[in-house]
This record gives structure tokens, sequence and C-alpha cells, in this order.
């Protein structure tokens, strides 16, 4: 199965990197607590002010879950693309194309309806 | 479904054969960063690395050997183990993708076929679409892993902006699929072999001269394909996950060293899956212009008088060779294109990624249905 190929490579990568890593460390040793500042995340040279529970849009909580509907939608359209000729070659032209343009419709109109709405505006 | 063979011997090299596609994108990596450093100073009219070596080209051996000698860094606010996984996986998915896409004709020996790819996988392009969007997961690790709020930001937008673009990109592919009916990458480089030949409308429309690739059936397809794949491995003008005036360096501000390294190679993979897909679906694959893999064989038997095993392998490279240009004609593009365009603003980004790529794939996909069933049913 072309899968054990997908999971051998996974695991092969997976010990690569694991072992770049510890190269690295032997190489490079680990870095020596010389000042407390050099451990500090990065904060543009200034004192550390904020923890990194800092606020986050919710515009980007309502990207994903708009993205998790419309993908859902263009999954759909996969087996229908890759159907769609033999379909129309066996007489069922009609049927299939008509059904995934009301199918459409109504994605076409989500996507208006999320426009309109505001839902992607970002200020 | 191609198995990875039946005998040990088979599995065996098969196996092989994706840890040497794997290297060779590796080794492919510090030549790509070579060629974007100089390319930019080409561009922006400097000199770029041009001390160490002849061009400069031993500059990466000497990176090399300082990515080495980097001292083992984790912030001390940061989760240790997330720090540390997500370089690690961020070479996965686009090196598991890379392998799905068939570099040249598949060598025929009389007992075993011998395909020039990791592994054939006959939902091809669903596959790479699942596996290549899992970089999302690697670059929100990175950031949550950092502990700093410039890593947060960037992974945020990052993963914001990669499953946005996908959508286009998804919707992009519809069109191509719908043209060739199948999933299967292999069997849509066969489809695009010979001469360009439309038929619909009860006409046939054929030109000798040109080659029946997906561009020409596909432009709109193929270029809202493109720019989403900038999008989806975050270069510019979509490398809002890093830009360097207002988060530092994004999601992997905190890393340095081999660490860094990965990530870069993580870049670039998704970088030649983006130009492997890019030939793949609208460039003919490995076909050399108009001319079928047959036609290449007996070319090259006739004209040469050898056996038709030597002819094989001869095909095979031959063909690898014709891929490997096409291919590093987009990545060459991918370089030029970061710069020479500017950054967009992050409202910027997502409105063109929702308002305007997504609708114009629709209408692609729609149209392209459209005129593949009216061209079947009715004659002009």
């Amino acid at each position: 199965m072309p899968l054990g190929g997908v999971i051998f490579v996974t695991i092969f990568i997976a010990i690569f990197g694991t072992l770049l890593i510890y190269l690295a460390r032997w190489t490079g040793g680990k870095a020596k607590k010389t000042s407390q500042a050099k451990f500090d995340i990065y904060e543009c040279g200034i004192e550390v002010q904020e923890k990194k529970d800092t606020k986050v849009s919710v515009k980007f909580y309502l990207t994903a879950i708009l993205f998790i509907l419309f993908d859902i939608e263009v999954i759909f359209m996969f087996p229908w693309a890759s159907n769609f000729k033999s379909f129309i070659a066996s007489g069922a032209g009609v049927y299939i194309f008509s059904s995934m343009m009301i199918f459409l419709g109504i994605f076409i109109f989500g996507l208006w309806w999320e426009i309109k709405s505001k839902a992607l505006e970002w200020d | 479904m191609t198995t990875m063979g039946s005998t040990t011997i088979e599995i065996a090299i098969n196996l092989v054969k994706t840890i040497l596609v794997f290297l060779m994108m590796v080794q492919a990596v510090p030549i790509l960063v070579w060629l974007e450093r100089r390319g930019s100073a080409f561009i922006q009219n400097r000199f770029g690395p041009n001390r160490v070596g002849p061009l400069g080209l031993v500059q990466l051996l000497a990176d090399a050997v300082k990515f080495l000698k980097k001292e083992d860094f984790v912030p001390e606010k940061g989760n240790r183990f997330l720090f540390y996984c997500a370089p690690v996986f961020a070479m996965i998915p686009g090196a598991i993708a890379y392998m799905a896409i068939p570099m040249s004709v598949p060598l025929v020996t009389e007992s075993y076929t011998f395909l020039i790819q990791g592994y054939e996988i006959n939902v091809g392009i669903v596959f790479i679409l699942g596996i290549s969007s899992l970089a999302a997961y690697t670059i929100l690790m990175a950031g949550w892993g950092s502990g700093s709020k410039f890593s947060l930001m960037g992974a945020l937008r990052a993963s914001a902006q990669i499953i946005s673009y996908e959508l286009a990109l998804g919707l992009a592919i519809v069109g191509v699929i719908l043209l060739y009916g199948t999933f299967n990458l292999a069997e849509m480089i066969q489809s695009q072999s010979g001469s360009l030949n439309f038929q619909g409308f009860g006409y046939t429309v054929a030109a000798n001269w040109l080659p029946n690739w997906g561009i020409f059936y596909q432009p709109i397809g193929a270029l809202l394909f493109f720019a989403a794949t900038f999008a989806e491995s975050n270069r510019l003008p979509f490398d809002l996950a890093e830009g360097e005036a207002e988060l530092v360096a994004g999601f992997h501000t905190e890393y340095g060293g081999f660490k860094m390294l990965m990530f870069f190679i993580g870049e670039y993979a998704h970088m030649m899956v983006a130009s492997g897909l890019m030939v793949t679906f609208f460039f003919g694959g490995y076909s050399i212009w108009n001319f079928s893999p047959e036609e290449v064989h007996s070319w090259i038997m006739n004209t040469f008088s050898v056996a038709p095993f030597t002819a094989n392998v001869l095909n095979s490279i031959i063909h690898f060779l014709s891929y490997t240009i096409k291919f590093a004609l987009f990545l060459w593009i991918f370089i030029h294109v970061r710069w020479t365009l500017p950054r967009f603003r992050y409202d910027q980004l997502m409105d063109l990624g929702w308002k305007t790529m997504l609708p114009w794939a629709l209408a692609n996909s729609i149209l392209t249905a459209a005129i593949i069933f009216i061209g079947s049913h009715f004659t002009l």
C-alpha cells in the first residue's frame, strides 16, 4: 500500500529531524545562561511586558468557522467533478449538471450573505 | 492502485526511493537559498553572496557550519516539547506531498514498473491538498511553543491565511478535475500528451504545433491556483506571517540554527510541491512539448539504435530533464515574485482571498462545467 510508504517517510523524517536537533545540540552545546535577558522572549529589547495569553481578535475564530463550512462544500465538488464527464457520457448530464448548480446556488447565497453581513471585514 | 511492491526486494527498492526523493529535496534547498540570495541581489542591484568560493557557492557550507556551532536555545517561557517538535514536523507535510507527484515516465522492465516518484496514490490531488494543509499545525505549534506574542500573532495570521486560501486553491483545482475526470496525477499527464485538440459544440479545434496542456483549457484556474500557492507556502506577497516590519520574524522569531533551517526546508518543500503541481496540472508534467512518451521512445530507438530497455532508461532520463526544467522555471518565478512585489496589508490579503479569488474560482468551475456540459449536448 502507498500508505505504508507515507508512514515510512513520516517516521523517517521525524527521526532525521530529531537526529539533526541532537547533532546541533551536541556541536553547539546548550545555551549558557549568562544573563536573564538572554532567556527572555524577544520583544524589541524592552523589558518583557505581557504574557503570551494576549488578546486575540475574534475575527480569527470567525474565519476558522467560515473556512470549515466552505471547505466542506468545496470538498463535495471534488467527486462531482471527477465523475462529471462519465455521467455526461452515460446520458445523465442534465441531472449531474443541474444538481450541482442547485448546490452551488446555496453556496453562492452563503458567500453573498457572509460578505453582506460583514463577517469578512477586518478593521 | 499501485502497491509498494509484492516481494521484499521491491518493497525495499520503493522505501529507499522515498528516502532518495526526500534527500533530493533537502539537497535542493541550499541551491535554492543561494539562488534566492543571488537572485535578490541581482534584482536589487547588489552583489549578494560572492566572497566564499566561486560565485559564493560555498557560502552554504559556511552557513551550515555556523548553524552547527549555534547554541541550542529554548526560551524560558515557551513550551519545550512544542518548541522542538514544530521544526521537525515542518519538514513532513511538504515532503510527503511532493512524493506523490510523478517526475518522469515510469521505467518499465520485464518484470516490474519502476515509478519515478516517491509513491503513486490514485487520489493524488486530494492527498496532496490534505497533507499540505497540515502545515498550519506546525506553524501554530511553533507560535504557541515559543511563548512570544510576536510568534503567536504570526502563527495566528499564518494559519488564518493558509485556511482562507485553501478554499480558492481547492476550487481552482475543480476546473482541472472536471477537465481530466480523474484524481490521478499520472493519468492527468497522460491526457495532456499530444497536440492541442479541443472538442465540443460539434467542432474540433486542433493545432499541431501546440501541446495539449491544461493551461490552454484552464487559464483562469492556473492563475488562481498559482496565486493561492504563494499564500499556502507563506511567500511574498503573502508572507504576512513573518512581516518583518510589524512582527519581527513572525512564528519563527525565537528560532535559530538548525531548527530555523528545518523551517526553511519546510517552506522550500511547499514551493516545490506548488511548482510540481503547476507543472502537472497545467504544463503537461514531464511531457516534452507535444511529443508523447511513446514517440520519444521510438525516436530514441531509431536514432541511437539501442535496445528497448536502454531506450526506456534514456526515455525516463530525458523526460525527467524536461520535468526539471519546467519545475525550476516555476521555482524561479517564486523567487522573482518575492523580490518584485511588496507585501499586502492583512485586510487586503483576506479580502483578496475571500472576496476576489473565491468568487473567481467558483465562476471558473461553473464556466468549465457549463462549457463541457453544453459542448457535449448542443452543436453550434
